[in-house]
């Protein structure tokens, strides 16, 4: 007995000394991760003339604002960053809706269909999503023109939105479904027995339950949709409707000497998402755990 | 047991009304009939172009092509052989290298050191950037004039070409994109390791057992089916890869992958359907990660 408790003293006196040692080694190892953001925010505070005159390493003369106030004037970030918002978030809102949707009804109803659903959805989240560009860029046109208007979804907002929700509704779809297997099935039946409908059922009664789940996977989807530039430059012809992520990309190559202008931008760029994460990383973190796989 | 469970079952599905079996068939008829429309057709038609020659601009000229775009894929192609091989060395890298230190980081995270929290926000943060972004940063780093460059004593005049060296590209491009995934592994793994229970791991270590037998003996079986999520995802990412290389080169000649020739060939301009063949042959070598996958996610179901 009293060998244990010696025994787990000194492991747990050895075990400290370890952690020490690996805590100061991943220290070392975070800064060196984080120092190419550091960089490039610390580039962004400093004038391009500073910089050409005394060398990278230079002490700063003085450090502005003014790259970010060049960046929103000549680069238009500001309408980028707008084009981002009317496309992001409508397509978090649809995403959720209709993956909770689907994820009600195989989870509360019986049907011998439920499993074929929840494997198209699941199935369809991992498909190369390469494959379809052609036949999407395609249809939107065709459809545009069937309706008399080429740029109904084609170069529109509709239609980024509409093609943002197609391909992650297979994952909210899978993530929401494996959450609502955990809300006991005498939820349902006793709303059943109360009279309530399918929509009431679904709207007065899951859905609340649902909030945690929802709360996860909105800050995930808003990332990973604000992120995503391919598809803007598939579908959408004019710059000006561009999202901020898909711009950048042009404005890399028209900006290209002066990086501290572009360093600017970058950040603009990153700093919703990075300041969603820092501050809603709880969230973050559950929808991974839910979801534990996007590929 | 069973058969009042049918019972009940039946009940409840006798007792929908009209209005409620119309609602229930909106809810999965939307959100079904757009994951068929926008993902499932164009997948197919894709398949189908795959087989033809087609410039993307009028739809009457297309052409049945047979096997011919595989043809000239497999032969007289080196682009497709380079391709093949960097997505092989991606994948070698991500599944020896990037992975296991993703585990290795959640591990030692995991034990609670100091400071914990505040490393899985910064091992993760790379993560939450856009390509676009990530790309910009990284050149920063590596351009003429920048700080790596500095750093070795080379300013404009004099700098390296490290974008268009073909020894270092490869483990340049390898490590900006296992700057990303290593943090992704590393809190998928996480999450996987909060539920081992800690009394087993201090149970043996006080046996004597090592860090590495107990991770081997304890760590490793217990989170089975993380590990084969993660080897699963290691594989698709990789052989998905190519954003990255799209923001630097912009152009499948330097560094070709897979999936790089497919957005080459199938979108913007100058469109044609090699890119759809290449597609494909990028989905075959992708159904069995997602097949696995699949089956690891619906076990029960399925039963």
């Amino acid at each position: 007995m009293s060998t244990a408790v010696v025994q787990s003293a000194e492991y747990r006196n050895n075990q400290k000394r370890k952690d020490t040692f690996i805590s100061i080694f991943i220290g070392i190892f975070a800064f060196v991760w984080i120092f190419p953001i550091l960089w490039t925010v610390w580039t962004s505070l400093r004038p391009y003339n500073d910089i050409i005159s005394y060398g990278i390493f230079s002490w700063p003369r003085r450090l502005t604002f003014d790259n970010y106030i060049n960046a929103i004037r000549e680069m238009k970030i500001g309408v980028y960053l707008l084009n981002s918002l009317l496309v992001t978030v409508p397509s978090v809102i649809l995403t959720l809706f209709f993956g909770s949707l689907v994820a009600f009804v195989v989870t509360r109803y019986q049907y011998k269909f439920n499993l074929w659903i929840l494997l198209l959805f699941t199935a369809g989240n991992m498909l190369p999503i390469v494959l379809t560009y052609i036949p999407v860029f395609w249809m939107f046109i065709w459809i545009g023109e069937l309706f008399g208007n080429r740029n109904l979804l084609y170069n529109n907002y509709g239609g980024l939105i509409l093609v943002h929700v197609g391909f992650q509704v297979g994952f909210a779809t899978f993530v929401l479904s494996s959450y609502m297997k955990t809300i006991p099935k005498e939820i349902s039946e006793s709303a059943t027995i109360d009279g309530a409908n399918v929509f009431r059922h679904y709207w007065n009664v899951i859905l609340p339950l649902l909030r945690p789940a929802l709360a996860a996977l909105s800050v995930l989807m808003t990332t990973w949709i604000y992120n995503e530039f391919f598809w803007a430059l598939v579908l959408m012809s004019d710059d000006s409707k561009r999202p901020i992520t898909s711009a950048l990309r042009r404005l890399q190559g028209q900006y290209v000497t002066d990086f501290n202008l572009l360093a600017a931008g970058a950040i603009i760029a990153a700093a919703p998402t990075v300041i969603m994460f820092f501050v809603l990383r709880k969230q973050f973190i559950a929808g991974l755990t839910l979801g534990s796989t996007k590929g | 047991m069973k058969s009042a469970a049918t019972v009940q079952k039946k009940r409840s599905r006798r007792s929908l009304s009209k209005t409620d079996r119309f609602t229930l068939a909106t809810f999965v008829g939307i959100p079904t009939l757009l994951q068929i429309i926008l993902l499932w057709v164009p997948a197919v038609v894709t398949i189908i172009l795959s087989f033809t020659y087609w410039n993307g601009i009028r739809l009457k000229d297309i052409q049945w092509a047979g096997i011919q775009n595989y043809k000239n894929i497999f032969v007289n192609n080196p682009l497709f052989y380079q391709a093949l091989k960097n997505n092989a060395i991606w994948l070698a890298f991500f599944v020896l290298i990037a992975t296991p230190l993703g585990i290795l980081l959640a591990y030692q995270i995991d034990r609670g050191i100091k400071g914990h929290a505040f490393y899985e926000s910064i091992y993760y943060l790379p993560v939450v950037l856009s390509l676009a972004v990530i790309g910009i940063i990284w050149n920063f780093m590596l351009q003429p004039g920048g700080f790596v460059q500095g750093l070795m004593g080379r300013d404009i005049g004099n700098a390296i070409s490290i974008w268009g060296n073909p020894k270092i590209n490869t483990w340049v491009i390898l490590g900006i994109a296992s700057w990303r995934h290593i943090g992704y592994i590393m809190l998928l793994y996480l999450s996987g390791l909060k539920s081992v229970d800690p009394a087993l791991k201090e149970a043996a270590a006080i046996d004597g057992a090592t860090d590495w037998e107990i991770f081997r003996k304890i760590i490793l079986p217990t989170m089975k089916p993380v590990n084969i999520i993660i080897v699963v995802i290691t594989l698709i990412e990789s052989l998905r890869a190519f954003d990255l290389v799209y923001i630097i080169y912009g152009s499948p000649t330097i560094f070709p992958l897979l999936n790089l020739l497919v957005f080459q060939n199938f979108a913007g301009q100058g469109i044609s359907m090699k890119g759809a063949a290449y597609a494909v042959i990028l989905l075959l070598l992708c159904i069995v990660p997602i097949i696995t996958y699949l089956r690891i996610s619906f076990q029960e179901d399925i039963k």
